[in-house]
């Protein structure tokens, strides 16, 4: 009798602390669409947890708030986190008003259907370039506004490279970059390094030579897909590119090119500040094709969006402030401080005019492609995923170029 | 058990108090239902934590992993109910073998030599000499550490390039090794670093064990000329058995479900080499762009339900001891 009883009591308490639980939740849902059109406060989220309130990115953002007549509450995500944070926020109704994701997380949260496309909101994007946008745009609506972008290019060390009796400019396409990494093996100087991590960072240090060899992504294991991973394969094994790109992230990558031994690494705009501080002389050149040509890159950056809200009076104040942070005269200071490429022809202008060494950079954006444009959309991540799985089983030895782009393309097509 | 305790001097008392008529026997009832209340004031708290902590993320675990989840559904809370269509979905994925395999390999290999090495540890300091303390509480460093910093400093030193551990193989004329790049060596290296983690937990409660033999056993022995192999083998074995059996299963419920350490080192790589259950469950929900939280979540519970044989075995060892 007594344990019964006791049974029951323990299952009323959990009924009871789940729906007080419950309770909670909803409460404070109401109380924030409560919270009125003009003023008030509205929340705002990035992936900048390097900039804080004092800095001039947060400032900006304070600014672009103040500007649009409410308090703007901004929280700082780490990237990765950003795209599962927002889900978790749509599905518990409370998103933010405005939030900034890394672009192939848009494609991701427009299938969850809590972004707003940019021509119901009213915004102006066409002085932004096709190429960039496109990573946001899915059936030919775009849903949101790049506030920069970035990407791949070839570092190099121009020490590093005369000691091996290399120059630069002769590199044209993939043999001649081998050639030279072989030379600078002879001169006993270590090739090249780049990250083949098993994580997007992965699939994006990739897609440059496989898109440089005319691969698709919907066709993984094509000869074109092959020859790309053949090209790294042969690297890591001739011992032109350490077998540590295999656990490499960007950052780690970066610092094995600034350690100076390193005739060339592979890596983003972004490294730009600390390559000034690297103690050597660089030099940049592109990511050059198989058959010579600049390869076609991924973008990279993030892009003001504005997740659904229950209340639709709130886009008014929204929409000024997404206006407000990737205006010409805000985007110039705001890709100056985050080091991209402007997503405008204006102000790319600009940019190039105060620090003539971002040409190679516009230029390289400007070839640039979005990893989930062309259609491929939530696509992306399902043929992401196994594909940098077989840049990691051919590296490391476990399976042929071939065998492993095979399997690759069989577990893309399942979805 | 508090409440068993509180309740029986009550009761002790009350009985003995109702041997006069109906208003003793009223107030007996009155104090019992008093203390029922003093016990469910005392329980509510831990039932409130339980219910809050452990069943309903359990039972969203299920949900998760019995609906067909799309990041729309997911966020709309519309997912149709599948069955057991994610459980089919994951045992029938190529990965699946080779992360049960190396589970299995992972944890099996990590607690037998955690546990030969912790009761060699344990036997040496229990010899008291001088400065056995302070070496004791030294080999309790991997333990302290927060396993970011362990796991980072694992993974530099088995880094193929600039690793230290290559640069000893370097003076011993062995050409370097992949440890955590190549598919062969990648999953002994976590399973060594796992070994130096899990050292210390074995250590501790295996010498807690040893104290609790008695010492005239071991003056016994050595009067009747037992060898100090023969006593152990005779004395100290046997006798740390229950100790050993709880170490041992705590120990596997511990290792299998290790995410962290693997994550940070290799992050079940180079392709899948490394990876374990617990591993590819959180690649699944969370490794890439787009969520797969079904497929994930049954990997997970997948897990759960290996943990949960475990420690079914566990208590009833630990029944069994007490019976």
């Amino acid at each position: 009798m007594i344990p019964t009883r006791r049974t029951l009591l323990a299952a009323l308490a959990a009924v009871g602390t789940l729906a007080s639980l419950t309770a909670c939740g909803g409460g404070s849902g109401s109380s924030d669409s409560s919270s009125g059109k003009a003023g008030g406060t509205y929340t705002f989220w990035d992936p900048y947890p390097q900039f804080d309130a004092s800095s001039a990115w947060g400032k900006l953002v304070t600014g672009c708030g103040t500007k649009a007549g409410v308090k703007l509450k901004r929280t700082a995500y780490d990237t990765t986190d950003l795209g599962n944070k927002a889900l978790l926020a749509a599905q518990q109704g409370n998103a933010p008003d405005v939030m900034l994701v890394d672009n192939p997380v848009v494609s991701t949260l427009v299938e969850a259907g809590i972004l707003n496309k940019t021509s119901d909101l009213g915004l102006d994007t066409k002085a932004i370039q096709k190429n960039i946008i496109g990573a946001g745009t899915i059936d030919n609506a775009s849903y949101g506004v790049p506030i920069g972008a970035n990407t791949l290019a070839l570092y190099y060390n121009k020490k590093v490279l005369s000691a091996a009796g290399v120059d630069a400019a002769s590199i044209k396409d993939w043999n001649s970059l081998t050639a030279a990494l072989k030379k600078v093996k002879a001169a006993g100087k270590k090739g090249i390094t780049f990250s083949a991590i098993n994580t997007e960072e992965g699939s994006f240090q990739f897609l440059p030579w496989f898109w440089g060899a005319g691969g698709d992504l919907t066709k993984l294991n094509s000869a074109r897909g092959v020859a790309a991973l053949s090209l790294w394969k042969q690297w890591v094994d001739a011992g032109y590119a350490p077998k540590d790109v295999l656990q490499n992230t960007q950052t780690t990558s970066w610092q094995e090119f600034a350690t100076g031994d390193y005739a060339f690494g592979e890596n983003g705009t972004w490294q730009l500040g600390n390559a000034a501080k690297a103690g050597f002389d660089y030099g940049i050149i592109n990511i050059p094709g198989q058959n010579g040509g600049s390869a076609p890159v991924p973008t990279g950056g993030e892009f003001v969006t504005v997740p659904v809200q229950k209340d639709t009076g709130r886009y008014d104040v929204s929409k000024k402030i997404v206006t407000c942070l990737t205006s010409d005269a805000n985007l110039l200071p705001t890709d100056t401080t985050l080091q991209y490429v402007a997503p405008t022809a204006a102000v790319q202008a600009e940019q190039v005019k105060q620090n003539p060494k971002l040409k190679p950079w516009v230029d390289a954006v400007a070839a640039a492609r979005g990893r989930t444009s062309g259609g491929l959309g939530t696509k992306y991540p399902t043929i992401s995923q196994p594909m940098w799985t077989a840049v990691q089983a051919a590296l490391s030895g476990s399976k042929s170029p071939q065998d492993a782009l095979d399997t690759a393309q069989s577990s893309a097509q399942k979805g | 058990m508090t409440i068993a305790r509180v309740d029986r001097p009550r009761r002790a008392a009350s009985a003995a108090a109702g041997a006069s008529g109906t208003d003793a026997e009223s107030l007996r009832r009155r104090h019992r239902r008093r203390s029922r209340l003093t016990a469910l004031a005392f329980v509510t708290p831990l039932l409130a934590y339980l219910a809050a902590f452990y069943l309903y993320p359990l039972y969203r675990n299920l949900d998760l992993s019995l609906r067909d989840y799309t990041v729309r559904s997911f966020v709309a809370g519309d997912a149709p109910f599948s069955g057991w269509d994610n459980f089919q979905k994951v045992l029938d994925d190529p990965t699946f073998g080779p992360a049960m395999r190396h589970t299995m390999v992972f944890t099996f290999v990590s607690i037998a030599f955690q546990y030969v090495i912790g009761l060699a540890l344990a036997v040496f300091f229990n010899r008291h000499f001088r400065l056995a303390p302070t070496l004791r509480a030294l080999f309790l460093i991997p333990w302290l550490l927060p396993l970011i910093v362990s796991a980072s400093t694992w993974s530099w030193m088995f880094n193929s390039e600039s690793g230290v551990v290559n640069y000893f193989l370097h003076f011993l004329g062995v050409s370097p090794v992949g440890w955590l790049t190549s598919p062969d060596w990648a999953l002994t290296s976590v399973i060594v670093a796992n070994i130096w983690i899990g050292i210390p937990f074995n250590l501790v409660i295996l010498y807690s064990g040893l104290q609790n033999i008695p010492a005239d056993l071991y003056e016994a022995a050595a009067l009747d000329g037992a060898s100090a192999w023969q006593q152990f083998r005779r004395i100290t074995f046997p006798l740390l058995r229950p100790v050993s059996a709880i170490t041992l299963l705590l120990g596997l419920v511990y290792t299998l479900k290790v995410f962290d350490l693997i994550w940070i080192m290799t992050k079940g790589g180079p392709g899948d080499a490394s990876s374990t259950l617990a591993t590819w469950s959180y690649q699944l929900g969370f490794g890439t762009l787009l969520p797969k939280f079904g497929p994930g979540a049954a990997v997970g519970n997948i897990l759960i339900l290996i943990a949960l044989v475990f420690g079914l075995l566990y208590i009833r060892v630990q029944r069994r001891q007490e019976a």
